[in-house]
């Protein structure tokens, strides 16, 4: 575990710094690159002379600091950026967990007790295209026929477009906007919250629910569960007790991995739906090649990814009798 | 030995399974009688693959989606194969309790073992949970789980084998069963274990006038428990009889070589003889008897016809061969 | 597949799983394969008979589906449903590579950690363990905006992502099979290291990494896709499906320009996950128990 943390942090700073461009050249303007003068005041602003060992125990004792450097695009400490964005993306993440998850357990569970009829062709369907869709292409598909076309759904954005944002407190509007007291605003934040949270939570829901399907045939015919017929239980039980509480078990092995595909899928919906969060920091960040903003989220999305399957471990801990003992 | 006049707990009249299969089918059971009565014994012994699981899933309703099932079975005036689902439920765990051969599969490695069995209590009873629970801990006493009180939370893997075979047997006697249907409830367990178990099968049947349905491959647990005995090959049952005149005077030649197979402490100085070949496989109808092919005294006609169950002094057997002879030599004498 | 031919038939063989029987599997298979070989024609014979250039200015811009244009223009007056075609040609070659390369890193590492064990799986796991601690699009993302954008460095951004998956992979295989009887049998009549890795281990070893790398296929069209999407992989005239639905979200109302592209990666993706899934009942023992 502190392996890996130590390695996630080589690799984001080897990443940023063992590279072909010249860093320097998106902070100065490449017309400025002719002057000498102004190319070391910056290197002596950015911390970038001195040898790349020197440069990466510099990143190391500022890290412990919590200090990420200041990005080149937005002029301000990275780690403000990050906490700043987070509320946005937490927000979105939470939602589409939600359809996510409970989708997924829902529709897996349903087609694994209906195998091989139509219901289950169908649920199986619509998981796989969840899968096979690009993201971005949904966004903008159902942006289109939802939002442009029959208006049902608000356009992209976290607020209606000239709202004010509510009160800085937690940084989530669906919170702030209740603490003032303004519901319209509350109703209108979440309502806007829908669309981009079905679109990220559609790729999770059919990854979810071919797992939990799988598990579940899988559980079905196991030894338990004849034992839990012979006992005279009725199906619906035997489903729900015996089959899919095992069921859960692989699910849970996945949890980590599909949290990070939930990230990558973030950085998407982010984009098409122009939200201000983590995501769009990252593409933003990667495309003015603003070295100590890559840096910042790559850091953040490695941890993010270590939590999660930190996450994981307790949880399944907590579902499996066998661990809690061990 | 129960009373022959009173009509059978558990009749069972020509009963077939059938499992679909990638190419065709297999034809697990063909016809199988068989009659328990109130408070007997009934073994049913043969190889694996020899259709004795088949027929009591059969009995019960629990064969896999695959399988299909015809022929009649009879649980105290009720029919059922074929019958509504809430029937059998009821009767499942109900008035007919059954136990696997593999105690460490077969209870649920995610609940524990007071919960599994107050489940079956609470299915079939209009009990609170708590009493459930209460008496789940004393079905466990009654099995004779060590210290049943304290360890009623345990989970499966924190138990040994025969722990855990003695936790479905209290789980299938939850309801006071007519019938215990074991599926080989000692063939996963150390000799010891097993002796204890069947022990314990042994005292319930007394003190309960529990009538038991014995599925096994060992004669040896045959022999220490059972009233009656149905030797079953291929499907079919080769002989039936009384558990005395199956081990005394065999008639079939599978249940000869079966028990010449069987190593005995009265007699050490035997040498033991195996059955040479395998038993068919049931992809399609075997022509004959079944057993022909590996018979030492199939004739000719053993080939061509199956020979029909005929009764055979105490015990019904279907071979055309050996009986006969047994027949003519009394006839002689 | 000598596994299949060699595994010990039960005496009555109860399987309940009749895979090739469910008519998901079949369906799925047929459609897996046609659509695969369409796209497998369309990109060798595409420049016979293919009605535009790509690149070239036809017609007027942004124009709605019609007859002669079936997906419409695009904002620079070019054909869509031509350049969707066209498209294959770079997504799908540079998919294929990227499985291919990190198949081959990866079971060579994997294997190697597997086998030998010692310092040389200390090293290579580590590795793999880092990477695989990044969410792909994230390494993938910074790596391909360290070296530049361009469909070649998004390659190698790919690879980078992908190998370690098949690393651990063949790594765990070589490990379950090293310790079965017949190798142990090879070795105790004198088998070197060598040659029992490369004849017994990794023959048994490869059936999963293949599956997987099927499965896989489809998710790589997507990461190609999604790269050139951010401006990250393939550059503006070439006709690659991210960026032409990159185009097509500037051009909001003009829908047609990101439908075709979006429709021919979804065929790819999901054929590809058909035939994973369709291979794995195929070869996967355990999967026919």
């Amino acid at each position: 575990m502190p392996f890996l943390l130590l390695g996630i942090v080589t690799i984001a700073f080897c990443i940023s710094r063992l590279i072909p461009a010249d860093p320097l050249a998106s902070i100065v303007g490449v017309r400025q690159m002719a002057n000498p003068t102004i190319v070391a005041a910056a290197r002596q602003k950015w911390g970038l002379n001195g040898s790349i060992l020197e440069q990466y125990w510099v990143f190391l004792k500022n890290l412990v600091r919590g200090d990420l450097g200041i990005s080149f695009r937005t002029r301000k400490p990275v780690t403000h950026d990050l906490l700043d964005r987070l509320p946005a993306t937490l927000e979105l993440a939470v939602g589409a967990l939600v359809v996510g998850g409970v989708g997924g357990v829902a529709l897996g569970a349903y087609a694994a007790s209906k195998k091989d009829k139509m219901a289950d062709h169908l649920s199986r369907g619509f998981s796989l295209l969840g899968s096979s869709l690009p993201v971005f292409w949904i966004g903008l598909v159902f942006l289109f026929v939802l939002y442009a076309r029959l208006g049902w759904f608000p356009g992209p954005g976290r607020l209606p477009p000239r709202t004010k944002p509510p009160g800085h407190v937690t940084g989530f509007y669906t919170i702030d906007s209740l603490l003032d007291g303004n519901f319209t605003l509350f109703r209108q934040c979440l309502w806007r919250l829908v669309l981009p949270c079905f679109v990220l939570g559609w790729a999770y829901m059919g990854q979810l629910s071919r797992l939990v399907r799988a598990a579940m045939l899988d559980e079905i015919n196991s030894d338990y569960v004849r034992t839990a017929r012979a006992k005279g239980l009725a199906e619906r039980l035997v489903m729900r007790r015996h089959v899919l509480r095992n069921a859960w078990l692989p699910t849970l092995t996945i949890l980590g991995f599909s949290f990070a595909q939930l990230l990558t899928a973030s950085v998407l919906t982010e984009t098409i739906f122009q939200w201000n969060g983590i995501g769009s920091y990252a593409v933003q960040s990667a495309n003015t090649l603003d070295f100590p903003g890559i840096n910042g989220v790559s850091l953040f999305a490695g941890l993010a990814f270590l939590l999660a399957n930190l996450a994981t471990d307790v949880l399944y801990a907590v579902a499996d009798p066998k661990i809690r003992l061990a | 030995m129960s009373d022959l006049t009173t009509p059978p707990l558990l009749e069972i009249r020509d009963l077939h399974v059938r499992f679909a299969v990638r190419n065709g089918q297999v034809h697990a059971v063909r016809g199988l009688d068989l009659t328990v009565h109130r408070g007997e014994v009934a073994a049913v012994v043969g190889e694996s693959g020899s259709g004795k699981s088949a027929s009591m899933l059969a009995t019960l309703g629990l064969l896999d989606i695959n399988a299909s099932a015809s022929g009649s079975v009879r649980f105290d005036g009720t029919e059922l194969l074929g019958a509504p689902p809430p029937v059998l439920r009821s009767i499942r765990g109900g008035r007919i309790g059954m136990i696997f051969q593999d105690p460490m599969t077969s209870l649920n490695p995610v609940l524990d073992i007071r919960r599994q069995i107050a489940e079956a209590v609470i299915t079939h009873r209009q009990v609170s949970p708590r009493q459930a629970e209460s008496k789940a801990v004393e079905l466990l006493e009654m099995v004779s789980f060590p210290d049943a009180v304290r360890r009623a939370r345990s989970y499966p893997h924190e138990l040994s084998g025969g722990m855990r075979q003695r936790v479905m047997i209290a789980m299938a006697l939850a309801n006071d069963p007519d019938i215990l249907i074991a599926d080989e409830p000692t063939t996963a367990l150390d000799v010891t274990v097993q002796a204890q178990i069947l022990d314990l099968l042994r005292s319930l049947r007394q003190s309960r006038e529990l009538a038991i349905v014995l599925i096994t491959h060992d004669l040896g647990v045959v022999a220490g428990l059972a009233d009656t005995v149905n030797v079953m090959y291929a499907g079919r049952i080769a002989e039936s009889g009384p558990v005395v005149d199956i081990f005394h005077r065999p008639q079939h030649p599978y249940t000869i070589g079966l028990l010449a197979s069987l190593p005995r402490l009265d007699r050490p100085d035997r040498e033991l003889t195996p059955i040479g070949g395998v038993p068919p496989r049931l992809y399609e109808e075997p022509e004959g008897c079944s057993f022909a092919p590996r018979c030492r005294y199939a004739v000719e006609a053993c080939h061509e016809v199956e020979p029909p169950l005929e009764r055979v002094e105490a015990s019904m057997v279907a071979c055309s061969v050996l009986p006969m002879r047994s027949r003519t030599a009394e006839g002689s004498l | 597949m000598s596994l299949l031919s060699t595994a010990p038939r039960l005496l009555v063989d109860v399987a309940p799983r009749s895979t090739w029987k469910s008519p998901w599997k079949r369906v799925t298979v047929i459609a897996g394969m046609t659509v695969t070989s369409f796209w497998l024609v369309v990109l060798i014979t595409l420049s016979w008979w293919a009605p535009y250039k790509p690149l070239d200015a036809v017609g007027g811009r942004l124009q709605a589906p019609s007859w002669h244009h079936l997906f419409g223009t695009d904002a620079l007056s070019r054909d869509v449903f031509t350049r969707t075609l066209y498209g294959a040609r770079q997504t799908l070659p540079v998919s294929v590579g990227v499985i291919v390369c990190a198949v081959t890193i990866g079971t060579v590492l994997g294997s190697l950690a597997g086998f030998f064990g010692g310092w040389i799986e200390s090293v290579v796991m580590r590795l793999v363990d880092v990477t695989l601690a990044f969410p792909p699009i994230f390494l993938a993302m910074a790596v391909a905006a360290a070296l530049g954008p361009g469909l070649q460095n998004a390659f190698f951004a790919m690879v980078i992502v992908w190998w370690p998956i098949y690393a651990r992979l063949i790594r765990g295989q070589v490990q379950a099979v090293k310790h079965r009887d017949h190798i142990q049998a090879a070795v105790s009549i004198g088998a070197t290291r060598w040659r029992i890795l490369r004849k017994h281990v990794l023959p048994l070893s490869f059936t999963p990494a293949l599956i997987n790398a099927t499965l896989d296929l489809g998710q790589v069209v997507i990461l190609t896709a999604t790269l050139s999407f951010l401006g990250l992989g393939a550059k503006p005239p070439s006709p690659e499906w991210g960026a032409m639905i990159t185009d097509g979200a500037q051009f909001f109302y003009q829908w047609w320009v990101a439908v075709a592209p979006g429709i021919a990666i979804l065929t790819v993706a999901m054929s590809f996950n058909f035939l994973g899934d369709g291979l794995r009942d195929a070869l996967d023992v355990r999967a026919k128990r």
